[in-house]
């Protein structure tokens, strides 16, 4: 690529990333408010209504006021679909490096990112291998911003389980939101990530959470059942609706292999995509 | 049932309250968080204890703006809790609940109120930014003093020793246990 190639594409890039955490961070994808809305109905409680009605009162407030729905604004997590013809360079991901520092000053964004041993903050939400990106091929030159707040990805985890041991996914993703609690701010949307490599399955586990929720497997909607049968509730304080949904993500793996990887979300399913304009 | 409403600093209406009361807070809150707790065990408490409520956040702060404040994990602060107790501090703010030992810390002395976890514009716009104190920490860990208008509030940990999140917790456990253990 000529330089001046490459400069446009980082700055189209740049543009791209910056306005799409603007829209993750101040509004949430309108399959996850309908989800929110469906569980306030759901609910019998007082206290558990009450705080589905803190949650959507919250979202107005955000989307009114331009604001940050969270103040964990989290780390950025970046997905890239890249057509035929954008080969796969540094400016791409130096762009989406610039667009965080942009989004963080805009937005603004709490800085997060901080060295994993000193604690030092890089003051940017930038660092050694963050912004984390993902790039895949495909049809438009797009970018895609899932910003990942901590209280839920703290409770994520993963096993390696043995190949005759299937029937144990169920539990497997009960007993992760029962460790939980209330901790990683129910109602959550939870990503299996079901075969593939270790690091793999995690990976899958977190696209899983790029899909919309308002619709469900019948084995994600039985793995979704049996959370929602813990009857955590609401912010660990009781109620009907501990997951709004499950979404599964499988791979193939090894003959010898079963790694089961679940990444919780909390309620604000913050996603946004947009096309890179160069 | 309508939410009760309390002012800070808080005295010994606490007792009144139970795990499951619905709260309307006003008046002044200080923010803190693990580095915060950490500093004030080393150096001394930087604002009056007494009555005092401590709120688990690390918010988005611009110029003196508080942009956006919901509250973070409580149980990170489990161990670092009873020094301010000792000291007065009579209510806590988080998510999530507190572990066994704070529950009894608590008993007779304070309580902890639980907050809607990622409820950061809702918070902002109850909120006006009144100083800070170790702002070297930086946004995130210092202590943000702030005044509140009417937080809405569930008394998660009651000075009696009732513990909402435990109650669930327990059950979560028995449901749990029926359904997967073999």
């Amino acid at each position: 690529m000529s330089s001046s190639a490459g400069l446009r594409v980082r700055a189209a890039v740049a543009d791209a990333t910056a306005h799409a955490f603007h829209e993750a961070e101040k509004r949430l994808p309108s399959d996850v408010v309908a989800a929110l809305k469906r569980a306030a109905a759901e609910e019998t409680g007082e206290i558990a209504r009450g705080e589905l009605e803190n949650i959507l009162a919250n979202i107005a407030r955000a989307e009114e006021l331009e604001v940050p729905i969270c103040q964990d604004t989290g780390v950025p997590v970046v997905y890239i679909s890249l057509p035929p013809g954008v080969p796969l360079s540094d400016e791409l991901y130096e762009g989406v490096a610039e667009g965080v520092r942009r989004a963080t000053e805009e937005v603004p964004l709490r800085p997060n990112v901080v060295d994993p041993l000193t604690r030092e903050n890089t003051g940017d939400n930038t660092g050694p291998g963050m912004p984390a990106i993902h790039v895949s091929p495909g049809e438009r030159f797009t970018v895609t911003v899932l910003p990942k707040g901590a209280g839920a990805e703290n409770m994520s985890r993963i096993v390696m389980l043995l190949p005759s041991q299937k029937e144990q996914i169920p539990r497997f993703v009960a007993e992760t939101m029962l460790v939980a609690g209330g901790k990683p701010c129910p109602p959550v949307v939870l990503g299996v990530g079901i075969g593939g490599t270790f690091d793999g399955a995690a990976a899958l586990a977190k696209e899983a959470l790029l899909e919309p929720i308002d619709c469900m497997t019948p084995f994600e909607q039985e793995l979704c059942d049996a959370v929602n049968r813990l009857g955590i509730g609401p912010m660990g304080l009781g109620g009907r609706n501990t997951a709004l949904a499950v979404k599964v993500k499988m791979a193939g793996c090894h003959t010898a292999s079963l790694p089961v990887a679940v990444n919780v979300q909390c309620w604000a399913c913050r996603r946004a995509t947009v096309e890179v304009r160069r | 049932m309508t939410p009760v409403r309390l002012a800070t600093p808080l005295g010994d209406e606490i007792s009144d309250l139970y795990a499951g009361d619905r709260v309307l807070l006003s008046g002044r809150v200080y923010t803190a968080r693990d580095e915060a707790h950490l500093r004030m065990m080393e150096e001394g408490i930087p604002f009056d204890p007494c009555g005092a409520v401590v709120y688990h956040c690390g918010p988005v702060i611009q110029g003196d703006r508080i942009v956006a404040a919901g509250p973070t994990t409580s149980a990170r602060m489990n161990a670092l809790t009873g020094f301010l107790l000792d000291r007065g501090v009579k209510g806590l703010i988080g998510k999530g609940g507190m572990g066994k030992g704070v529950v009894e810390q608590l008993k007779g002395r304070g309580v902890y109120f639980a907050f809607t976890g990622g409820c950061a514009a809702l918070a902002s716009s109850c909120m006006r930014l009144e100083g800070v104190y170790y702002s070297d920490l930086g946004m995130a860990e210092a202590i943000w003093e702030i005044s509140l208008t009417d937080l809405p509030l569930v008394v998660g940990i009651d000075t009696h020793g009732n513990d909402l999140f435990g109650k669930v917790e327990e059950s979560a456990r028995e449901s749990f246990d029926r359904e997967f253990s073999r």
